[in-house]
């Protein structure tokens, strides 16, 4: 089936400005993806405004010359700099100036000051069966899954692109047949004191994101809701592990009532069972130290930190010391609750580095250290770490990386799965 | 153990070694924007430059910002000289679109069966204007 653009889209494509550039952009990537058409949508997050190198940069200049302005309620995820001035980002120029530009050409093209990953933790929460054009991989997952909202996992570029058109490629998660579950992700062989911990979730999201691939599946075996900042951790280890877009669990994510549901009625292609030993393994395989005799730093908030998850480390934290740094990364919704009572101030006196707008791994702010130990409870920072920083990383629950970072050595609780 | 390739992004023709990836790669985080080099510790060809090379793609994953590393490679002349998928990735190849909107040259994307790459390790590949892929004399 071959893409069908309307008279009316077909003009706006055929002309000069930067509303033309965006149609031509998502009609070819239509085309690529095998859409019939276009669909309206109610919202976009961009992604696109992170510095990779010049090239987006000029891009998005290039859509502002243009003329173009966005078509439907856009947020920003993250850049590369730190606009709230609380942390230092190494950026040096003329990378940093051009970073700068690309942060205002978003702007100019009308999209909400947001920076943030966890956008539906800042107020942008489209509603269940509402098609909208997301990007970054966690905020993807998290609206088809736990908002139950319709997104493919739209790249740098598209983003925008849609969301200027005010207008999707009406393929993949969009359909409804495309959303129901093929496989079983059955957890209940695993401890009810691992799947009470706060590990349980990223080391899960992992495993299941390397054993599904891009398959929906839907994860059986919970007995109760884990609350949200478990599901955004599961749903960010499995969007980086595996190409995953879209997860129920059933009882607990909006479209899985049970299993029966979301499966249609229909056999699963396959049921992974999973066993203690295959959750023991994923955990380890978060860690590229896991012998490490000392770290170098902490780093958590990737998705970015929630109040109720600065709660946790305010009370793990219980006003010591830090003898390695704790980068905490979060975007400005969060700061303007910590910044209420100075506990923003309490916890950077305590030792705690808050990061707001950008993270750790996307943008350089940790010191280069060759031969570096990051220690995180973050499944996405555990697999990006190493490619993007340069330290190895050490992967274990907040409380453990509080109490390492208290004394500068790893602390590791057992947690039998 | 010339075939053809479906062209799924236009571009130009060019050769190049052949750099056959045997497990997916997530180009965000796992390629180095600025020089090409693979970083991403986890992947088997860890180190190696997709710079210049005809790049075998058995699979994608992860992150949605692939297409800005690849537009990048494209602008800083650190692309592969094309790009060989087993599947269509639209998130990476848009790296490609916007490229050509931009005025950019291009490699050319195709789209070949992974059970195929294997034939074309070790050669020098030249990949012809339509699209078919052939080791160079």
């Amino acid at each position: 089936m071959s893409l069908l653009l309307s008279p009316e889209e077909q003009a706006i494509a055929a002309g000069h400005d930067g509303a033309a550039m965006a149609m031509r952009i998502l009609a070819e990537s239509a085309r690529l993806l095998g859409a019939p058409r276009l669909i309206p949508i109610a919202s976009a997050h961009i992604d696109g405004a992170l510095y990779h190198g010049d090239s987006g940069t000029l891009f998005a200049e290039r859509l502002v010359d243009g003329g173009a302005r966005v078509a439907v309620r856009s947020t920003l995820n993250v850049g590369a700099l730190d606009l709230m001035g609380c942390s230092r980002i190494r950026l040096e120029e003329p990378a940093r100036g051009m970073a700068r530009r690309m942060m205002e050409a978003y702007r100019k093209l009308g999209c909400e000051q947001s920076w943030t990953c966890a956008p539906y933790q800042a107020g942008h929460r489209p509603a269940k069966g509402s098609d909208v054009a997301w990007g970054e991989s966690n905020a993807v997952v998290f609206c088809n899954s736990v908002l139950g909202a319709r997104t493919n996992r739209y790249g740098d570029f598209l983003d925008i692109a849609c969301a200027i058109v005010g207008r999707a490629p009406d393929y993949g998660l969009h359909r409804p047949e495309n959303r129901r579950a093929r496989l079983v992700f059955d957890v209940s062989g695993l401890s009810a004191s691992f799947l009470a911990s706060e590990i349980a979730w990223p080391v899960l999201g992992s495993l299941y994101g390397r054993e599904v691939g891009n398959a929906i599946g839907i994860v059986t075996g919970i007995t109760g809701h884990p609350g949200e900042d478990a599901l955004k951790a599961f749903g960010a280890a499995a969007a980086s592990s595996g190409a995953v877009g879209l997860f129920h669990i059933a009882g607990v994510t909006p479209e899985a009532p049970d299993a029966d549901t979301v499966l249609a009625g229909a056999e699963p292609d396959m049921v992974i069972r999973v066993t203690p030993e295959m959750a023991a393994k994923a955990r380890l395989g978060l860690s590229t130290a896991a012998s490490a005799k000392a770290i170098d730093a902490v780093a958590i908030g990737s998705p970015h930190l929630s109040l109720d998850e600065f709660d946790m480390l305010e009370r793990l934290i219980a006003g010591r010391r830090l003898s390695v740094p704790i980068y905490a990364c979060t975007g400005r919704h969060a700061l303007s609750g910590l910044e209420q009572n100075g506990r923003r101030k309490a916890l950077e006196a305590s030792g705690v580095i808050i990061v707001a707008d950008t993270c750790v791994v996307v943008t350089p702010i940790m010191p280069e250290l060759a031969g570096g130990i990051l220690m995180t409870n973050s499944g996405k920072f555990a697999h990006y770490a190493p490619g993007n920083t340069g330290y190895s990383v050490l992967y274990a629950s907040l409380a453990d990386c509080v109490e390492s970072a208290v004394i500068g050595k790893p602390i590791l609780t057992d947690i039998a799965a | 153990m010339s075939a053809a390739a479906e062209i799924l992004v236009p571009g130009r023709a060019g050769q190049g070694e052949a750099l056959v990836l045997t497990a997916p790669i997530s180009f965000w985080g796992g390629v180095d924007p600025k020089s090409g080099r693979i970083a991403d510790v986890r992947h088997p060809q860890h180190g190696q430059n997709l710079s210049g090379r005809v790049l075998f793609l058995p699979g994608t994953i992860g992150s949605s910002s692939a297409s800005a590393v690849l537009l990048e490679l494209v602008h800083n002349g650190h692309a592969p000289a094309a790009l060989v998928l087993h599947e269509p990735d639209a998130i990476l190849l848009l790296g490609l679109i916007v490229a050509r909107e931009m005025g950019w040259q291009t490699p050319m994307a195709l789209k070949l069966g992974r059970d195929l790459f294997e034939t074309y390790r070790g050669c020098t590949v030249e990949v012809a204007e339509d699209g078919s892929l052939a080791p160079a004399a």
